[in-house]
């Protein structure tokens, strides 16, 4: 059976050029960035050539790219330490409730010690309000962390407008960018924005890799401790191999991305359009057209999210959902709550996220077995049709471990 | 994580459906929890079930201990059906993973409120 890959906002596959060069900076050109030698000067210079490339992507300068593991590393990075640095201005931060975990997470950290932060709701489209985000400012905000697009609903923040909100106000900004980044056009400076986190492996590039960028001027520690590595900012042997190839992932990025997004962006709208006009009982999720080019994001009331995966898995497709059962926990989806959806209907959704490989074959092959899918199962459902008018005794009338 | 019986009663589920005249009708579950599991009993005279149904809103395990538990029931006395359990149901389809232990393993808890309402219909 032939696979069919929709869930580039988990990863993607690595460019088979991007492989080539990753496997030759292992192999041949392993040496030690930090070494003296001719092997150690060979991998210095490749570090720092994939430094410009991520630069360019992002419109930053080269001496403002840190290279890391990958996005929780980044935001990480970019919270705690400029939390840890600027604790003496404020121990304010300002974040919203769609975050990734890796941003929620750390904020929470923080609160337990001695940090407040503020988390911003959404509307129903999963966007932030600018308004939200200038109350929530006091005398003791020292940093705003909004995603630059949601990992779950694509839904592109305002980043522009808080940039240059917070630039007025004093305010660092950070932006989460692992979507974004090589999916969407960014411009560090333009965007006013002082830290961005970016990943490798959702723009075709290793995992493992990442970079932060840090405005020239800010003022941030380091999170993690050891040699003098990225100018005594991040400690740790450079992992060259896993470098270049981002920087050449980066690079590819910048060179196709608008050829790529056109392409990809019609494959949604087809998608968006098809299941709007065939299937009932289904509602996009996130914005109607600020959202990540390839992401399409809709909820099928009356059916659970695990069983349609399953379903779509046995068919050869790949996709996700925010539903519970995939999340390994009771809740579905925090950003799918956190823009008003019942937890009924937040259990029902799918997540098709486009790449680069996906032909319209792949789309027209995934609304021809939807519509079936999604029949079966709500046929199956006692919450459809006829049915759903039964109401015997219910004992488990609330969420707990049974 | 699956099993391949899990993934079997998942895609082929048995005894999927309503019984119009059912004798007795137990629900489990809620959709805020992500599972709803409804199964249908008819039972003859000499209190056997002669038939069982299912509907369930739910995820893999949810449907396939949903039909598991009506395989396990069909032809057996009311007293028989009541022995089976939720974990009787995982063990026959050769475990779920753990996560599912909980959430999503209530087919006997609804079988078993079926039958309550058989008795209650019969006043039993």
């Amino acid at each position: 059976m032939k696979r069919i890959y929709f869930d580039h906002s988990a990863t993607t596959p690595v460019d088979k050029d991007v492989a080539k060069l990753v496997l030759e900076y292992m192999t041949d050109k392993f040496g030690n960035a930090s070494s003296i030698h001719s092997f150690g000067r060979e991998a210095r210079r490749a570090v720092e050539e994939s430094r410009e490339k991520v630069a360019a992507l992002l419109g930053a300068e080269n001496n403002e790219i840190f290279f890391t593991s990958g996005g929780t590393e980044g935001d990480n990075f970019a919270i705690k330490g400029v939390a840890y640095a600027n604790r003496k201005k404020g121990n304010h931060i300002i974040t919203s409730s769609i975050e990734h975990h890796a941003v929620l997470h750390t904020c929470e950290y923080l609160a337990k010690n001695g940090f407040e932060i503020t988390y911003l709701p959404v509307d129903e489209y999963g966007m932030v309000n600018v308004e939200d985000v200038k109350n929530a400012i006091t005398d003791k905000t020292i940093l705003i962390s909004v995603m630059y697009a949601n990992n779950e609903v694509g839904t592109i923040q305002p980043i522009k407008e808080i940039g240059a909100l917070a630039k007025a106000r004093g305010i660092y900004f950070h932006t989460d960018a692992v979507q974004a980044a090589g999916n969407y056009p960014i411009n560090v400076k333009d965007e006013n924005i002082d830290l961005l986190t970016m990943s490798g492996h959702k723009l075709y590039g290793p995992k493992g890799t990442g970079a932060l960028y840090i405005r020239r001027g800010v003022r941030i520690e380091p999170v993690q401790h050891g040699g003098a590595h990225e100018r005594n900012m991040r400690a740790g042997t450079e992992n060259a191999p896993g470098i270049v190839g981002l920087g050449l992932a980066c690079e590819i990025a910048k060179r196709e991305m608008n050829e790529k997004n056109s392409r990809i962006a019609a494959l949604r709208d087809k998608i968006i359009r098809e299941v709007t006009a065939k299937i009932p009982h289904a509602k996009l999720n996130g914005h109607p057209t600020l959202r990540l080019p390839g992401n399409v994001n809709f909820s099928f009331l009356y059916v659970e999210g695990e069983s349609l995966l399953l379903n779509l898995d046995m068919k050869g497709i790949a996709a996700s959902s925010g539903s519970a059962c995939t999340s390994g926990s009771l809740d579905p989806s925090h950003v799918l709550l956190a823009m008003g959806l019942t937890h009924e209907v937040a259990h029902g959704s799918l997540r098709v996220t486009l790449g680069r490989g996906n032909t319209e074959e792949e789309v027209d092959y995934l609304l021809e077995v939807l519509p079936e899918i999604l029949d079966r199962l709500r046929a199956m459902s006692p919450l459809y049709g006829e049915s759903a008018n039964l109401k015997p005794a219910n004992p488990c009338s609330t969420c707990h471990v049974h | 994580m699956y099993t391949e019986k899990v993934m079997d009663h998942f895609s082929n589920p048995r005894n999927v459906g309503d019984i119009k005249d059912a004798d007795g009708v137990g629900e489990v579950g809620n959709a805020k929890c992500g599972d709803i599991m409804r199964i249908y009993l008819k039972v003859d005279d000499n209190d056997v079930i002669t038939d069982v149904k299912f509907k369930t809103f739910g995820c893999g395990a949810a449907i396939a201990t949903s039909s598991m538990v009506t395989e396990m029931v069909k032809g057996k006395t009311l007293d028989e059906a009541l022995e089976v359990t939720n974990a009787a149901v995982a063990e026959a389809l050769g475990g779920l993973p753990p996560v599912k232990m909980h959430c999503s393993n209530l087919a006997a808890d609804a079988m078993h409120e079926a039958i309550k309402d058989y008795k209650a219909k019969k006043g039993k």
